[in-house]
């Protein structure tokens, strides 16, 4: 076992973990935080994605040591339900989400993109969405909800 | 404001009330549920197509960390009885569902062996050491041999493979067929899909240690069958056992059966009277949760000079893994492919033959629209064929046969019933907002420039809401066309309503309290709705054949009248007041034209709390339960209009434009409606373009990840335009009709037809990957 000290959503954490115990699993299970879904494990449909010093990782991808030292944002970190954040309000309004299991990741996803990169256009839009698969909307909606608050941002 | 002016919420893009749990991570789903002290069940799983069991070796296993218990079949006997679906088809063979494999391994992926330990690391470790010595059988990957009479039986206890064989039809289909003046067909071939919900399956179940009662938590779309279940195979009463589907991460039909894994926790948290939790990895989920789609069909077209549809005829071969999935039965996908086969068109004689064939690959199921995928698939590029020897245009030729208005209803050959239904409307609305002329013209443009650009039409009928006159599945002997709602108004003047329905990401939580609020007249706030509960009322099957806004719709119509009219009759009483002249709305009771009135918290303190308020024999009762049935169901219509480009250089296909317009009747919510069809027409993109399972000739499945078998991205799918036709009032309470499987039904008949175009071959199998599109045109 090894101890990790890691800072999640701006507050300090240290347990114990496996050097095996992915960081998906690191983060349900001993820190309680279950808002980070696990959709395949083996890093395509991005469910699990979180960020990791800021940039959008998949947390099935990597080990919960490598994030000793490291700051971490979850979905957690956004919004609560009676104060949703921005984003998740604009979800909200475009019907961007059905069943919910992927919404986590693509939260995350959607503010490394909305932080990082213009996304003046419906096709950059679903290039940065991408990488994270939703089964139930057609993205369609979540597309709109996206290109809704990169366009308040001008 | 009187009653009529007053806004509706039905048909209001009322915001979701499920949204804000979901969108900041506080969901409740399984893998959430798996507290401390939970028991992690990891699954040994068949390696082998076809094989005989000669040992299972668990000592190994057995002594590794953290495990608490190895299982084998023969270490549940007498805790669990295997469960068979049955049907009242005739030359029906049932084959039995088990937890764990007996004697022999019918496909890749069947439950062998189980382990319990503290952690899923340490339960999965531990599943790699057993050992399981097989004599491998010979296996039956090719549907067609598997049905030959020689061919070895996968499943002990049935004389053939064949598990189901049907004729539906009627007219003198050969000699109609021999007089047509033009006769298409060929054979269509639809390769087997997986559903991928995005939240793999997973269950967890637990005992109450005083009581024995069973609790398990399923990622499934069917708590109430689950829990009928169970009660047999357990050989315990309904009471002891409680059925919960908590937050559901998607299901599609894959999620609406009964699981090996779901008896395996139950049998084992009774045995060890400790909580056990099993969570599916995606590899688990390709291999074992139910594929859909893969069948054959062998047709033959029959038309009149002038583009008449004279005669059909189809040999349908459901190739359906290896065996009957609880409870639809192996003839589920088949011969729902025979039964819609004729589609939304005047049709005088028609025969569908149907086979449904075991072989040794994982048992098929319900996948979002089955059967009718397939069907639409067949009978759109036969339609489109026949207008290309006959040299008309494909709406054309598509309105020449389409049912028209007076002639609803109109039985099709296989004896189903289409009411009243947008066909032509739908098609004129497609083409209208696709600017079906304007596009052939440019697409005559484009091509003189050499791109491949293609326009495909699909329209297709289907029957939702279905009562309890059939079964959602044929012969099914279980009741799936009735659904309760029992609403009660409690001392607080807050509304409670249950169902036995089981949202998983459909938002009944937010669609049926928009119905009650406008049934009952009560704010949507003061509205809680119970479901995916087996224990929320008496009967209840789940969310699956796109029934629930009709059923629950109307079970909630129906009880939220009669609990109106109570909640009218005490404040009449209150108010002095006669009930003829109240009127209920936003939660209050109200003299109709005056300010005089109580709000349904002041009924309810005078109903429940103040002693004396009522006469002892004349107190009301705040509650109603009432049944739906809405006995034969209702039709549900679309057109889809597909617009690809194919690049010539490497066969890859963009779709340019795409358009639905769909009559579900009376919606609920628009915005919800919207989401489902963009959902489904993904899904349906998928089945087209990209979605395949594949098993080797040795019956190795080889798409058991997301690289191989890959699903849609936001970068393939198109912006989609919904049109929304109501061509008239529906037969049901409310005048819903069923909507969430149609863009799956429509998608990909209108893309093979696109594609065909575009290219000039004829796509008559699907996927049509790059690589099959570049072989039908240049080979």
């Amino acid at each position: 076992m090894t101890t990790i000290r890691l800072t999640v959503n701006g507050e300090q954490h240290e347990a114990e973990a496996e050097p095996r115990m992915l960081l998906s699993d690191f983060l349900r299970g001993p820190l309680g935080l279950t808002g980070t879904h696990v959709g395949c494990e083996h890093g395509v449909c991005g469910a699990c994605t979180i960020l990791l010093d800021g940039a959008s990782v998949r947390s099935c991808l990597c080990l919960a040591v490598q994030a000793d030292g490291c700051t971490v944002e979850t979905v957690e970190a956004l919004g609560t339900p009676a104060a949703l954040s921005p984003l998740q309000e604009a979800f909200r309004a475009h019907h961007a989400l059905q069943c919910g299991f992927c919404t986590p990741g693509m939260l995350m996803t959607a503010t490394d993109m909305l932080r990082n990169h213009p996304l003046t256009t419906e096709e950059e839009v679903r290039e940065a969405l991408s990488g994270n698969l939703c089964r139930c909307t057609g993205y369609q909606h979540i597309v709109d909800a996206v290109m809704a608050v990169a366009r308040t941002r001008a | 404001m009187n009653a009529e002016m007053r806004p509706k919420h039905v048909g209001s893009r009322v915001p979701r009330r499920e949204d804000p749990r979901l969108l900041t991570g506080e969901g409740r789903f399984v893998a959430d549920l798996m507290g401390p002290g939970t028991l992690h069940l990891a699954i040994r799983r068949s390696e082998h197509g076809h094989a005989r069991i000669m040992r299972i070796g668990t000592e190994a296993a057995a002594a590794m960390p953290g495990v608490v218990a190895v299982v084998t079949a023969s270490g549940l006997a007498g805790a669990l009885q295997p469960v068979h679906a049955t049907s009242r088809m005739p030359r029906y063979q049932a084959t039995a569902t088990r937890a764990l494999a007996e004697g022999k391994l019918r496909y890749v992926g069947e439950p062998v062996a189980a382990v319990l330990a503290t952690s899923r690391y340490l339960a999965e470790d531990a599943a790699e050491m057993i050992e399981v010595e097989a004599e491998p059988l010979p296996e039956l990957s090719d549907p067609e041999a598997a049905a030959l009479p020689d061919a070895p039986v996968l499943n002990p206890g049935t004389s053939s493979n064949i598990l189901v064989e049907r004729v539906f039809g009627r007219g003198a289909v050969e000699e109609v067929l021999m007089g047509a003046a033009v006769r298409v067909g060929g054979r269509f071939r639809f390769r087997r899909k997986a559903p991928v919900a995005i939240e793999p399956r997973a269950c967890l179940a637990e005992v109450e240690k005083g009581s024995g009662r069973l609790t398990l938590h399923s990622s499934t779309q069917v708590p109430g069958i689950l829990r009928d279940a169970l009660s047999e195979a357990l050989d315990l009463p309904g009471h002891l056992i409680r059925v919960v589907a908590p937050d559901v991460g998607g299901g599609f039909g894959g999620k609406a059966s009964l699981y090996p894994e779901e008896l395996l926790v139950c049998a084992l948290a009774r045995r060890f009277r400790k909580t056990i939790g099993w969570i599916a990895d995606r590899l688990e989920d390709l291999v074992s949760t139910s594929h859909g789609f893969d069948e054959i069909v062998d047709a033959e077209l029959g038309l009149d000079a002038d583009g008449g549809l004279a005669a059909l005829t189809a040999e349908i071969l459901g190739d359906v893994g290896a065996g009957s999935i609880y409870p639809w039965t192996a003839a589920l996908e088949p011969v729902q492919v025979a039964s819609f086969l004729p589609g939304p068109y005047r049709l005088p004689a028609y025969r569908g033959s149907v086979r449904a064939v075991a072989t040794s690959k994982a048992p098929t199921g319900p996948y979002r629209g089955v059967g009718r995928p397939i069907a639409a698939f067949v009978m759109e590029r036969l339609m489109d064929m026949a207008a290309a020897r006959l040299g008309l245009d494909p709406v054309e030729i598509r309105r020449r046969n389409l049912i028209r208005p007076e002639e609803f209803p109109y039985k099709i050959g296989s004896g189903i019933v289409w009411d009243r239904s947008g066909f032509h409307e739908s098609l004129e609305a497609a083409c209208k907002a696709g600017g079906y002329a304007a596009l052939r013209e440019e697409q005559a443009k484009l091509r003189a420039e050499g791109r491949k650009v293609g326009v495909g039409i699909a329209c297709y009928a289907e029957l939702t809401g279905i009562g309890s006159r059939i079964s959602a599945a044929p012969g099914m002997p279980i009741n799936t066309g009735t659904e309760t709602a029992r609403i009660e108004l409690d001392s607080t003047g807050a509304v409670t309503a249950r169902f036995g329905v089981a949202s998983h990401g459909q938002g009944l939580e937010t669609t049926l309290a928009q119905v009650i609020a406008d049934e009952l007249g009560a704010r949507l706030q003061d509205i809680h709705i119970v479901q995916g509960d087996s224990a929320a009322v008496p009967h209840g099957t789940g969310t699956y054949a796109s029934r629930s806004a009709v059923l629950a719709g109307g079970a909630a119509t129906l009880a939220a009248r009669t609990l109106r009219a109570k909640v009218t009759e005490a404040a009449a009483h209150l108010l002095e007041a006669s009930p003829g002249d109240l009127e209920a709305h936003d939660s209050r009771v109200m003299v109709a034209g005056t300010d005089r009135g109580l709000s349904f918290r002041e009924v309810a303190r005078a109903v429940y709390s103040e002693m004396g308020r009522f006469p002892r024999d004349a107190r009301p009762e705040l509650e109603a339960s009432e049944t739906y049935d809405p006995y034969f169901g209702t039709t549900a219509s679309a057109t889809h209009l597909a617009v690809v480009e194919v690049d010539p250089g490497t066969y890859g296909v963009r779709l340019l434009r795409y358009v639905v317009a769909e009559d579900c009747g009376k919606m609920i919510n628009p915005m919800v409606v919207d989401g489902q069809v963009h959902g489904g027409v993904a899904q349906g993109i998928g089945a087209a373009l990209l979605e395949e399972v594949v098993y080797d000739e040795r019956s190795q499945i080889v798409t058991a990840s997301l690289v191989d078998y890959s699903i849609p991205t936001a970068a393939e799918i198109p912006r989609m335009l919904v049109h929304h036709v109501e061509s008239g009032p529906a037969p049901t309470l409310g005048g819903f009709r069923g909507m969430g499987e149609g863009g799956t039904i429509g998608a990909p008949a209108a893309i093979a037809n696109a594609l065909s175009d575009a290219l000039g071959i004829s796509v008559q199998e699907l996927p049509a990957t790059a690589e099959r599109l570049f072989r039908a045109t240049n080979l």
